[in-house]
């Protein structure tokens, strides 16, 4: 059998793909196509069947608790976590930028002490710079997302512990 | 054919249009308010995005989120659906400005038809007939009193800018008008953002009959025929059918022809329905044309076999329409039956709350479209609907009996539903006969009551059969 790809590069591609935090790969090349989706991610879209139907009530929580944590336009939203963590998530869709350039400096690091109004990233959204700003006082315990990735409404951004 | 669409909708029509997409090999993108996270779009989606908390206007109606959603999962074309922002020109004007392909008509078209007063007055110059009234929006009411005058009373007063029955009001003397006027005035700024409004002759039980055309980008501009949608409680569908029972062979040409003339006028392309109103002389009136593929499409598809959704699809990338006019047949009955999460026997009052045990009906001519799952939590936040139930059979006397063994089948589980009603409506002989107007839902529930709560005989569950 002749293939336009090495059947050792093919190994080398899934063992990657294994390693890397990618769902789904897929490469379109002259006279080829791979497409790689990995196990996990086609189970996460398989339907719930009746009798697990616990998530249901999940949703509900969300909203209730969207509704008491309203925030002014450009601030981050909370979310209570641990004792005196708080999240701040993602208030639009669009991309992450730890840095005001790609050359600066980011915005924050772990450990560093933020104060209320202090910009702690950009989201670009169709091509505007949305400054997303904490809206309380604390140190930066965790950033969980990289630079340059797709955040969606309500995704969590960085978790603060408030001082 | 477009490698990635975004579905900017929720629901059983998200459902519908990704289905569609995966059939053509389309990946599909979902987007979801934070209220639909478990909703089975999301699940089915090969990509999904949170856009926004529960409220639509934040999620649903956030087109900065929808188009940055758009943009990074790097869609080619974005289908709208049906509602949310189907109709509004800016979403289908940014898109174009992002490189995305709008699935549906022009900005131009969409606004064109939007503005009711300014469709009307295209439809006249196009030779289509409309209904008798003020041309555009009513400057004064010393007009308004004028051209009711001129057309006789009873007049419906109409706002501008409303669509879906919103916003609309009847009077029947010179003093009514002016009353009304002042409050439809009121309502429709309150509504619409605009207080502009405009009348017509109020024509008394008339039929409400739709033509589903379909444009390619070529300019080639087909009908696919009639549908009946004259069973509506409070200007809001309950029952569609097609074709129209009764309606005489030369009559339903001329609205067809006439349907295919008003999509001309405005250089429509893709999917799209003409509303005419039938009166009992036989004379029809342009009533609007809807710019966007309908709930009620699939009884349009199970009668000619033709599917609407992928052609929506296929136009939008460019095809030209494959289908002559002459291949165009109707064949046998179709019945929709809109089942939503409602009282019928307590003023149709919403019933949020979980789906306990979900199991819809199926079997030979049996289609259910709808994104309700045992489990599934029934919102607030959006419309009632849980499913749509067709049925189509060879002719319209076994369409209705496939359509009560379907409803009788049909288990929903705890919410309150319309199953009950849609199975009182479909015993009535009136509904038999066929012909209905526009005021026969309302007559129907006035004669059985139903504005009244109902004694304690009826179950809580809502089932089709009493169990």
């Amino acid at each position: 059998m002749s293939l336009p790809i090495d059947p050792e590069e093919i190994r080398a591609l899934l063992h990657i793909i294994d390693e890397s935090e990618a769902a789904e790969f897929s490469l379109e090349a002259e006279g080829l196509k791979i497409r790689i989706k990995k196990a996990s991610a086609f189970n996460s879209r398989v339907v719930q069947l009746p009798g697990t139907i616990g998530f249901a009530g999940a949703a509900v929580q969300g909203t209730t608790g969207e509704s008491e944590q309203e925030q002014a336009p450009g601030a981050g939203e909370q979310q209570q976590l641990a004792e005196n963590h708080v999240t701040i998530s993602a208030p639009m869709v669009g991309t992450f930028y730890r840095a005001p350039s790609p050359d600066a400096e980011p915005f924050v690091e772990v450990g560093d002490v933020v104060e209320p109004g202090q910009t702690l990233c950009i989201i670009e959204a169709m091509k505007l710079m949305n400054e997303i700003e904490s809206d309380v006082r604390g140190r930066m315990v965790d950033i969980l997302v990289e630079n340059a990735e797709a955040v969606e409404y309500g995704q969590p951004l960085f978790i603060i512990e408030k001082l | 054919m477009f490698r990635k669409v975004l579905i900017a909708n929720r629901g059983e029509i998200a459902l519908r249009i990704m289905r569609a997409c995966r059939e053509l090999d389309i990946e599909t993108v979902a987007i979801f308010s934070e209220a639909d996270r478990e909703s089975l779009h999301v699940r089915l989606a090969d990509e999904a995005y949170c856009v926004g908390p529960p409220a639509s206007a934040r999620s649903y109606l956030n087109i900065p989120n929808i188009v940055s959603a758009a943009t990074l999962a790097d869609v080619d074309a974005v289908h709208p659906g049906y509602g949310l922002l189907a109709e509004i020109p800016y979403f289908a004007e940014i898109c174009e400005s992002h490189g995305i392909k709008f699935i549906g008509p022009s900005s131009e078209a969409i606004e064109l038809m939007g503005d009711k007063a300014l469709a009307k007055a295209t439809m006249q110059r196009a030779g289509v007939p409309v209904v008798p009234g003020s041309e555009g929006a009513v400057k004064n009411d010393r007009q308004a009193r004028q051209i009711a005058a001129d057309i006789g009373y009873p007049v419906m007063i109409k706002a501008s800018a409303g669509g879906g029955g919103k916003g609309m009001r009847v009077a029947r003397s010179e003093s009514e008008l002016v009353r009304f006027i002042s409050m439809a005035r009121a309502e429709a700024d309150a509504s619409f953002g605009s207080d502009e409004v405009y009348i017509e002759k109020y024509l008394e039980n008339p039929r409400h009959i739709e033509v589903q055309v379909l444009a390619d980008e070529h300019g080639h501009v087909i009908h696919l025929g009639e549908r009946d949608c004259s069973s509506q409680r409070r200007y809001q569908k309950l029952i569609e059918e097609a074709p129209a029972p009764g309606l005489a062979p030369d009559l339903r040409e001329r609205i067809a022809e006439a349907a295919v003339r008003a999509a001309e006028a405005c250089s429509y392309t893709n999917a799209g329905t003409v509303e005419f109103l039938v009166d009992a002389d036989g004379g029809f009136y342009f009533s609007e044309m809807n710019t966007r593929i309908q709930v009620e499409h699939p009884v349009t598809e199970l009668v000619t076999g033709i599917d609407i959704v992928r052609w929506q699809l296929l136009i939008a990338a460019g095809e030209p329409l494959a289908i002559q006019q002459s291949d165009v047949k109707m064949r046998g009955h179709a019945i929709e039956c809109r089942i939503n999460a409602e009282d019928p026997y307590n003023d149709f009052a919403p019933c949020p709350g979980r789906i306990n045990f979900y199991s819809p009906p199926g079997g030979n001519g049996v289609r259910v479209d709808s994104s309700a799952y045992s489990g599934y939590m029934v919102s607030p936040f959006y419309d009632a609907m849980i499913a749509k139930l067709i049925v189509w059979d060879d002719s319209r006397e076994k369409a209705i009996a496939r359509m009560k063994a379907a409803l009788y089948d049909f288990v929903i589980d705890g919410v309150k539903t319309t199953i009950p009603f849609h199975q009182e409506v479909l015993e009535s002989p009136e509904f038999h006969k066929g012909g209905i107007g526009t005021d026969f839902i309302a007559r129907f529930c006035a004669d059985r009551g139903f504005e009244a709560q109902h004694g304690g005989e009826r179950d809580g569950g809502s089932g089709g059969h009493r169990a």
